[in-house]
């Protein structure tokens, strides 16, 4: 759904910039916070790449996870979802702090020849 | 296409303007000038720095960020003319749209509220708004699954809301997509109606967390039906701690003072931040339920 309005943004960003090079390897931040889903976008990707420098391009998703603190306990809690819970039990979290990137790193484009 | 949910390139959002008939694609919908302008940068093809520095691009562009802008954008029109936006944000049937009329009809005085709903298909829902009196227009996504800060820039531009009015922006009906586009609102409201179930906040996280208020709406339908309020509410805790929730029944009236008396607060807090560019200060002015 929203993951293939994503997809075509990542192309738009990256086609601009590749100019007239191939586009081999796209490398994308996602917030494991975010409500985008990396398989869906892996779907909407290879849809949204077709007919466009990007075809064929390997989608590179690096996991952010979002960073808490227990308000219980006061541990660190790394956050996978955001259902997390403390190593003590609790639920009662601090809002977390990252875990929403969307964010295109970079990209690997051939030589030009 | 897309197979999964089937959104395609081919339809373009269309604006509507019941008041005169006219459809525009949100394309076209705002004169020159008025809408946004693609981003600046994207100077030098990455190929000839990839040529001559090897060939990884670095780019450290958030995907969002074109939409971001222009929400932040749409925000700060919003904000030197006193206006408050709300972006509505329900599953679909959940009672947005019979919410919204009832606050429509209620209102005895101003401030005035204008309207953008926001559908897949039809024009239903803004004759509907339309039929309380309120100008209201219509963007219909296609195939779209969310509003964005683009579709809002045009519609704010067709509505022309007057300074310190209330928008009220109906997103299209959908527990998932509407959390990830920032419009350029004040707050988001979930609404949840008790029919959904109780879980709902743990199984749609991402809009709850994005809220500012929860409305549980229906409540006259409690008694025949299998739902937790406190449970509920705890859930939606959970996922955001500071958010706020009324429980109230938009067809019977329960509750709907808690709405606006919440409504006003906000309104409030926008009045007590605007600082007009130009023309007259905008007023408070309470919104107060119609006696009888």
């Amino acid at each position: 759904m929203h993951e293939l309005t994503v997809a075509r943004r990542i192309v738009e960003v990256c086609a601009e910039r590749a100019g007239e090079a191939r586009v081999r390897r796209v490398t994308l931040e996602v917030g494991t916070l975010t409500c985008v889903m990396p398989e869906a976008l892996r779907f909407c990707y290879e849809v949204a790449t077709r007919a466009t420098p990007l075809e064929g391009s390997e989608l590179e998703i690096l996991a952010c996870p979002g960073r808490s603190r227990c308000r219980r306990c006061g541990r660190e809690v790394t956050m996978f979802d955001l259902l997390a819970a403390c190593e003590c039990g609790s639920v009662d979290l601090d809002p977390p702090s990252g875990g929403d990137e969307l964010r295109i790193r970079s990209m690997e484009i051939e030589e030009m020849s | 296409m897309c197979t999964t949910c089937g959104c395609s390139d081919g339809a373009l959002p269309r604006l509507t303007d019941p008041a005169t008939g006219e459809i525009l694609t949100l394309d076209t919908a705002a004169p020159p000038g008025a809408r946004a302008t693609p981003p600046d940068g994207a100077s030098d093809p990455a190929a000839a720095v990839a040529g001559a520095h090897g060939t990884t691009v670095p780019l450290e562009q958030a995907v969002l960020a074109e939409n971001d802008r222009l929400a932040e954008r749409n925000r700060a029109w919003l904000a030197a003319r006193g206006i408050l936006a709300l972006n509505l944000v329900s599953s679909p049937g959940a009672g947005k749209t019979t919410l919204l009329e009832r606050t429509l009809r209620n209102r005895t005085d101003p401030p005035s509220i204008g309207v953008i709903e926001g559908d897949q298909e039809t024009q239903f829902d803004v004759e509907r708004i339309r039929a309380t009196g309120c100008r209201a227009v219509q963007i219909n996504t296609g195939t779209g699954c969310h509003l964005d800060a683009d579709m809002i820039a045009g519609a704010l531009d067709r509505l022309a809301p007057p300074p310190g009015s209330l928008v009220m922006i109906e997103n299209v009906g959908n527990l998932v997509c509407p959390a990830l586009f920032d419009l350029g609102e004040a707050a988001k409201v979930a609404i949840l109606s008790v029919t959904e179930g109780t879980d709902k906040p743990l199984k749609y996280p991402h809009l709850f967390r994005s809220a500012r208020l929860m409305i549980l709406n229906k409540i006259d339908l409690l008694p025949h039906v299998d739902f937790d309020v406190t449970a509920c509410i705890a859930f939606a805790r959970r996922v955001n701690p500071d958010i706020e929730v009324i429980p109230l029944s938009a067809t019977r009236g329960e509750g709907l003072d808690d709405w606006y008396a919440w409504l006003n607060r906000q309104r409030d807090d926008i009045a007590g931040g605007h600082r007009p560019d130009r023309g007259e200060p905008s007023v408070a002015r309470p919104l107060r339920p119609r006696a009888g």
